[in-house]
C-alpha cells in the first residue's frame, strides 16, 4: 500500500515539475497556468512541512497522543490568499500586454529597435 | 510599549486608502496627502533613528503577543538608517512624480504609499513569514507602479517582471517551509538560536533552505544569475517609479545582511558560512556584467539600470565578506548607490522628455531645450555612479577596497571593481558625449516639450545630487554611525536579548 507521505511527495513533485515546464513557455497563458502550478505545490509542501498527521487536534491536549502543527495551516491560508490575488494580477497584466502589443509572447523586443508591428 | 515604531507602516496604510477613497478625482488633494505623508515619514524616520543612535534596541510586539509567538517589529540602527533612506528617496521622487507623472495612469498616490508601506515593514519585522508578507505587499504595489502610465513594451516588461517575482515568492516559502520544518519558530531572533541547535540529521534541510532564502534574496537584489529582470524593468518603469526602485533592490541587500549576520551569522556553525562562498563570486560576476551591460547599452535608461546592477555587485562583494569593517563600507556604498541611482533616473527622463521621439536612445539629435543645466546635472550624477572622485561613489570603493586586503579574494575584488570602474566611466562618457556634445554640431534646437519648463523636477534632481555632495563631506559621521550600525550586526546578541528578554532559556 502506499503511504501517505509517498502520495503527498509525489504530488508536490508532479505539480512544481508540471508547473516549472509551463513557466519555462514562451507564451503568456501557459506561463501563467504554470505558476498557478507552482503555488499550488507549494502550498502543500508548506502545508506537509508541519509534519502529516492524522486525526490530531490542532491544540496540545493531555488525553490525546500528540498534536497537528496549526502553524503551517494558517501560513498557508495567508500564502494561498497571496497566491490568488498575484494570479489574477498577473492574468489582467498578461491580457493587457495581450491587448496593447497585439501578440502573447512572454519576451521582449530590445529597446532601440524597431518594433515588430 | 513604544508605539513610535509601527507608525511608519500605520501612516502610509492610512493615508493610501484615504487617497484611493476619499479624493480619487482630486488630483490636488491626492498630491497634499501624498506629500504630507512622505514627509512625515522622514520626520518619523529620522525620530525613530533618534532611538537608536545610542545602540539600543526597540522592539513593539504586535497585538502585545510575547516575542516567539507573535510578531515583533524590531529597530535597530540598521532598519532606522534603511527608514530614513527609504524616507527621503521617497519623499525626492514623490516631488518629481506630482509635476505631471502621477496624472498618466490612475491610482499612483495610493500604490506609492502602499510602496512605501512595504519597504518599511520589509526593514522593521523580526518575524521571517512577516517579511515575506511585507515583500508582496511591496511587490503588488510595485506590480502597479510599473505599469503605470501603460504603453505596450511598459506592460509587457512587467508582465516580466511579475512572473519573475512570482517565482521568487514560492522560492521564499519554499525556503521558510524548510527552515519552520527543522526550527519550529520563525521569529529571526528565536531562529538565531534554534539554528545552533538543529540536529546533525536535519542540517542538509537547514541548509537548503538558507540558500534557498539566499537565491530569493538575490533576486531582489539582481545578483548574478538572477539578475535579467532587472534592465528589462528599470528601463521601461516610468521613471519616478524606476527612480524608487533604486531601494528596492537595496531591500533584497538588507535581507541578506540581516538574515546572514543575525540568524545564520557566526553562532550558526556550519550555516553561518555559507552565504559568503556564494555570495562574493556571484557579485563579482555581477559586477562585471552590469558594467559590460553599461558599455554595451543602447539607451541611456538601459546604462543607468545596468550600472544600477553593477552597484549591486560592488556592495554585495563588501557585504559577502561578512566583517564588520567591509560591512560598513559596503552600508556607505549602500546609501550612495541609492540616491545616485534614483538621481540618475529622474535625470533620464528630464532627457526623455525634451528629445521627442529620439528619448534616451544613444543616437544624434539637434541639441535640446536646459541642454547645460541637464548636462551638469548628469556629469555629477556620472561621476557619483562611477565612483570617480571627488564624489561618495569614490570614497564608498575606497572604503570597500580598503576593507578587503588579504587573501586570494582581494587579488579579484581589486582587479575587477578598478577595472570595471573603468568600464562604467567609459560608458558613462560615451553616453554623455553623444547626447550633450556631439548634439551642438548639429543644427537648430529641438522644440520644447509641454511642461519642459517647470522647476520641481530640477529641485527634486537637485535635491539627489546635493545629497551625494553631502554625503561626501560629512562621510566622516556618517561612517562614524555606520561603524556601530555594523558592530551591532556583529554582536546578534542585543538584538536578541531585546526581542526574547534577557532571561530567556537556552
Amino acid at each position: 500500500m502506499l503511504s501517505m507521505e509517498f502520495i503527498v511527495a509525489s504530488t508536490i513533485a508532479v505539480l512544481a515539475a508540471a508547473g516549472i515546464y509551463l513557466v519555462l513557455r514562451a507564451r503568456t497563458f501557459p506561463v501563467v497556468l504554470g505558476l498557478a502550478l507552482i503555488t499550488y505545490a507549494v502550498n502543500v509542501f508548506l502545508f506537509a512541512m508541519g509534519r502529516l498527521a492524522v486525526n490530531l487536534p490542532p491544540v496540545i491536549r493531555p488525553d490525546a497522543p500528540g498534536y497537528a502543527d496549526p502553524l503551517p495551516q494558517a501560513l498557508v491560508l495567508t500564502a494561498i490568499v497571496i497566491s490568488f490575488g498575484m494570479t489574477a494580477v498577473i492574468v489582467v497584466m498578461a491580457l493587457r500586454a495581450w491587448l496593447e502589443s497585439g501578440n502573447d509572447h512572454v519576451d521582449l523586443e530590445q529597446p532601440g529597435s524597431e518594433s515588430k508591428q | 510599549m513604544n508605539h513610535w515604531i509601527i507608525l511608519p507602516l500605520l501612516l502610509p496604510a492610512l493615508v493610501a486608502p484615504l487617497i484611493a477613497l476619499a479624493v480619487r478625482y482630486d488630483i490636488v488633494l491626492a498630491r497634499v496627502f501624498s506629500v504630507a505623508s512622505a514627509v512625515l515619514m522622514l520626520l518619523l524616520g529620522l525620530i525613530l533613528m533618534g532611538m537608536v543612535v545610542d545602540g539600543s534596541v526597540v522592539t513593539y510586539a504586535l497585538g502585545n503577543w510575547p516575542a516567539p509567538f507573535g510578531i515583533v517589529l524590531v529597530l535597530d540602527r540598521l532598519a532606522a538608517l534603511m527608514l530614513v533612506l527609504t524616507a527621503v528617496l521617497g519623499l525626492v521622487v514623490l516631488l518629481y512624480a506630482i509635476n505631471g507623472w502621477d496624472k498618466r495612469g490612475r491610482h499612483f498616490h495610493p500604490l506609492f504609499q502602499f510602496q512605501l508601506m512595504g519597504i518599511n515593514g520589509a526593514f522593521l519585522t523580526g518575524d521571517l513569514f512577516n517579511l515575506f508578507v511585507f515583500f508582496e505587499i511591496l511587490l503588488i504595489a510595485s506590480y502597479g507602479l510599473m505599469v503605470h502610465g501603460g504603453g505596450a513594451l511598459r506592460v509587457r516588461a512587467g508582465v516580466q517582471y511579475v512572473v519573475m517575482n512570482l517565482v521568487g515568492s514560492s522560492l521564499f516559502l519554499i525556503a521558510v517551509g524548510l527552515i519552520y520544518s527543522v526550527t519550529g519558530t520563525l521569529n529571526m531572533a528565536d531562529l538565531a538560536l534554534r539554528v545552533a541547535e538543529v540536529s546533525p540529521g536535519d542540517r542538509a534541510l537547514l541548509h537548503t533552505g538558507a540558500l534557498l532564502l539566499l537565491l530569493v534574496f538575490a533576486v531582489k537584489a539582481a545578483l548574478v544569475p538572477v539578475q535579467f529582470w532587472l534592465p528589462g524593468t528599470y528601463a521601461n518603469a516610468p521613471a519616478p517609479v524606476a527612480a524608487l526602485f533604486a531601494i528596492m533592490t537595496k531591500v533584497g541587500a538588507y535581507s541578506i545582511i540581516r538574515m546572514y549576520t543575525l540568524v545564520f551569522g557566526d553562532s550558526a556553525g556550519e550555516a553561518g558560512s555559507l552565504a559568503g562562498e556564494w555570495l562574493v563570486p556571484a557579485a563579482l560576476v555581477t559586477l562585471v556584467v552590469g558594467m559590460l551591460g553599461v558599455f554595451a547599452a543602447r539607451s541611456l535608461g538601459q546604462m543607468v539600470s545596468f550600472a544600477m546592477v553593477g552597484s549591486m555587485g560592488t556592495l554585495l562583494v563588501a557585504v559577502g565578506m561578512f566583517s564588520p569593517q567591509a560591512m560598513s563600507a559596503a552600508l556607505f556604498y549602500l546609501l550612495h548607490s541609492t540616491l545616485a541611482a534614483g538621481a540618475l533616473f529622474l535625470i533620464v527622463d528630464l532627457i526623455t522628455q525634451r528629445r521627442g521621439r529620439h528619448a534616451d536612445t544613444l543616437s544624434l539629435a539637434p541639441r535640446f531645450v536646459h541642454g547645460g543645466l541637464i548636462a551638469g546635472a548628469f556629469f555629477v550624477g556620472a561621476i557619483a555612479m562611477t565612483g570617480m572622485p571627488p564624489l561618495s561613489g569614490f570614497l564608498g570603493k575606497l572604503l570597500i577596497l580598503d576593507a578587503i586586503r588579504d587573501g586570494a579574494v582581494a587579488v579579484w575584488v581589486w582587479g575587477l571593481v578598478l577595472s570595471t570602474s573603468l568600464l562604467a566611466i567609459i560608458g558613462f562618457a560615451r553616453g554623455g558625449s553623444i547626447l550633450f556634445w556631439k548634439s551642438t554640431s548639429l543644427e537648430g534646437v529641438l522644440p520644447a516639450g509641454r511642461r519642459s519648463g517647470d522647476a520641481l523636477p530640477f529641485v527634486s534632481v537637485g535635491m539627489l545630487l546635493g545629497m551625494l555632495v553631502l554625503l561626501t563631506v560629512f562621510a566622516g559621521p556618517v561612517t562614524a554611525y555606520l561603524e556601530q550600525t555594523s558592530a551591532q550586526l556583529f554582536a546578534p546578541s542585543g538584538y536578541i536579548d531585546a526581542v526574547l528578554g534577557s532571561g530567556r532559556v537556552r
